[in-house]
């Protein structure tokens, strides 16, 4: 059997990564945890294609120079259905981000003011909220105690229930327009 | 009679994209999903006969022979997995629609339910017909994306985050089959199973074991084999009820089969008996004592699930065709009394407004027939005698004490065991739901419910809704099915034989693939082989 040792090497590098990444708690983080191993399995099926020769049916060689066309095949086929996952669990981890942004009541209620300027003040607030708790994440790095960890947790987390209302209006348009 | 192979897989897609199209008609997009299932289980069953009679239906796609092209094989095995499955599928359509009627479409929206369920069909008739490996693949990720869709329907907060955990849980089960294939590639040459099974005897005994446990594994976790199976009492329950009735019965069995193909056909003589034993006990002991401790009725019948699923890979583990014949039973039996109870926890969710067991009671006096639906499944799935679950069970013991090794009659006790608490747990559920005065609700202290967990995600007491005729009666047609499993259990027995004397010996499923012998195909394509030849 022939393979490239520099494939081989790539690969046992990005199965390693992949596999620690994917074992975080952030979700974005398992999300390319998984597109690390996944293109580490498409990698895993190329090696297995053995020797390199030509390129297979269009160049017209032989069959011995050509290269084994089949697993190429397999890999089109991985990498699109990786592909649809990966939208899907983006859609997933936005909606997730969502949530905790506006809790489990954030799409309940019937748009009644659902207009330009309350998404943008929805979104300027979530973006506070995200600074909020970027810091809140530094300062528990930074090995502060469990009082002021609580501190800034609560400052990360209020502003955000302040914004269910304008929220609601928005996200409940969205699922409206799922439910159809 | 070999065109009815790929349209099996092709008319449920087709109606999934005509769902699709035709967007806002909702009473023509219901329509043409219960048809198109419809005809699926019409053309299983015109399969399952022409398969039995006249041997396996072998289609080889686009013209493409079969070591290079797609090829699809249809034996008694496949056909009975295509005629339960499409069954069971139009059984739960029919009752999401009745759902569907009465709520005005809310928990399971037309346009997004529809078209996803039929993909997920679709996806689950090719795991069953695929010749090959990689098909195999291709139609566990059409069932398993349509699962991700159908479990976080509505995305609510609850659904999102058990969504997320089964969705990661999944996608590394695929890649570990990939890997598999990926692999046994290597070592082999090809993906398609009959070639496969022809050259993987020749192979070093160590790379036989790496790549039996990869895909042991990889199986493993769909079906929910013990170790890797705590993902699924958290993420079924939280779906909508026909999808956890659908996931319940189906997703796992898909698992089951595909450990049953591959072990029968890679392994004839049966090397991983030994750890398939231990992780079918251990199954079966993990999930029930699990259902003893739930007071929700969906998980307990999670959990109950997954105890069940050690029985099947009992049998797989024994590996004699009466074993493997039992095992089939026992998966036709389990697909159908599964999805009937989880379509009446559905019905008891609706009458009683909750499917927590310290809050029910009464029920029996307020529905009895919802009762009865519940009574004949529980008595079922617990191994009461006349019932398929204990012919199952029996076969499977019977076939257990021919064998007779040691190890055989302490997974026969662990069966027996799993089976009497089975019936504790249910008719624990049965004494609080049923049977309970509503007046002793009160008392939240009665002994029989103290050591009981609350589900996580329970929502407390939500509105009681009516329950529709189409309903009740898709739930009493799928308990009629489990019923007539008891009654015809002979003749259906008779045929699981067949059907396991088809896959006992691979030799079989070679010569079909490839009537004229395995000697023409070149060896040349494979320019990766693991020293085979060198061994």
């Amino acid at each position: 059997m022939s393979a490239s040792l520099t494939l081989v090497i790539v690969m046992a590098v990005m199965y390693a990564a992949g596999v620690y990444v994917m074992l975080e708690r952030s979700l974005t983080r398992v999300l390319i945890g998984f597109l690390l191993v996944g293109n580490a399995t498409n990698l895993l099926i190329f090696i297995m294609s053995g020797r390199p020769g030509s390129s297979p049916i269009v160049t017209g060689t032989s069959a011995d120079d050509m290269v084994d066309p089949m697993p190429q095949v397999l890999m089109l086929t991985a990498i699109v259905i990786n592909f649809g996952i990966t939208a899907l669990l983006l859609a997933l981890i936005y909606r997730s981000w969502w949530l905790a942004q506006l809790g489990d009541e954030g799409d309940t209620v019937t748009d009644e003011h659902s207009t330009e300027s309350v998404n943008d003040a929805t979104f300027r607030s979530s973006s506070d909220d995200d600074d909020a708790i970027a810091e809140s994440l530094d300062e528990f790095e930074r090995g502060d105690g469990a009082t002021s960890d609580e501190d800034t947790y609560s400052r990360a987390v209020k502003p955000a229930r302040a914004t269910d209302a304008v929220g609601r209006a928005d996200a409940s348009a969205h699922e409206e327009g799922g439910a159809r | 009679m070999t065109a009815l192979v790929p349209l099996i897989v092709c008319l449920p897609l087709l109606g999934a994209a005509v769902a699709l199209i035709l967007g806002r008609r909702r009473s023509l997009q219901m329509l043409v999903s219960v048809l198109s299932l419809a005809a699926a289980a019409v053309m299983s069953a015109v399969l399952l006969m022409q398969v039995d009679r006249f041997g396996p239906a072998v289609v080889q796609v686009g013209g493409w022979e079969a070591p290079w092209g797609i090829v699809l094989v249809v034996d008694r095995l496949s056909a009975i997995m295509l005629l339960i499955s499409a069954l069971m599928l139009l059984g739960v359509l029919l009752f999401a629609v009745g759902q569907g009627i009465v709520d005005g479409h809310t928990e399971t929206p037309v346009s997004i339910f529809h078209p996803t369920y039929l993909v997920l069909a679709a996806g689950v008739f090719n795991a069953f017909v695929a010749g090959d490996l990689f098909s195999m693949y291709v139609g566990f990720e059409m069932l398993l994306s349509a699962s991700y869709v159908l479990l976080t329907l509505g995305g609510t907060g609850a659904r999102i985050r058990v969504g997320i955990t089964y969705i990661v849980v999944s996608l590394v089960s695929s890649l570990l089959f990939l890997c598999a294939i990926a692999l046994i590639y290597g070592a082999t040459g090809t993906v398609t199973l009959a070639l496969i099974a022809e050259r993987m005897p020749d192979l070093p005994a160590d790379i036989q074991l790496i790549l039996g446990l990869l895909l042991l594994i990889a199986f493993g976790v769909k079906a929910a084999v013990f170790p890797m199976s705590f993902w699924l009492p958290d993420s079924y329950p939280t779906a909508p009820a026909p999808v956890t009735a659908v996931f319940a019965g189906l997703l796992t069995k898909v698992g089951v089969y595909a450990i049953l193909r591959t072990q029968t056909l890679f392994f004839p003589d049966n090397q991983f008996s030994m750890p398939l034993m231990i992780v079918a006990a251990l199954t079966m002991l993990a999930g029930i004592l699990g259902s003893l401790a739930q007071a929700d009725i969906k998980r307990l019948l999670s959990f109950t699930l997954v105890s069940h699923i050690g029985y099947m890979l009992f049998g797989i583990a024994i590996g004699t065709p009466l074993a493997i014949a039992a095992t089939i039973f026992y998966v036709v039996h389990h697909i159908t009394v599964q999805t009937t109870l989880f379509l009446t926890a559905g019905l008891i969710d609706r009458v009683g407004g909750t499917t927590s067991l310290s809050r029910l009671g009464g029920l029996l006096k307020s529905s009895p027939f919802v009762a009865i639906l519940f009574f004949l499944g529980a008595l079922n799935l617990g191994g009461i005698p006349p019932f398929s679950g204990f012919l199952g069970k029996i076969a499977l013991f019977q076939a257990g004490t021919i064998v007779g090794d040691p190890i055989s009659y302490v997974l026969i006790g662990v069966g027996a065991l799993t089976s009497l608490l089975t019936l504790y747990a249910l008719s624990r559920a049965w004494n609080l739901a049923f049977w309970r005065p509503k007046q002793q609700m009160a008392d939240r202290t009665a002994s029989i419910s103290v050591s009981l967990t609350e589900d996580p995600e329970d929502a407390g007491l939500v509105q009681k809704k009516t329950i529709s005729p189409l309903m009740v009666s898709a739930t009493s047609a799928m308990l009629l099915l489990t019923v007539s499993l008891s009654v015809f259990a002979g003749p259906i027995f008779d045929l699981a034989t067949r059907a396991a004397a088809n896959i006992s010996s691979p030799s079989t499923y070679i010569d079909t693939v490839f009537p004229n012998g395995t000697g023409a195909i070149e060896d040349s394509n494979v320019g990766t082989n693991f020293e085979r030849g060198t061994k």
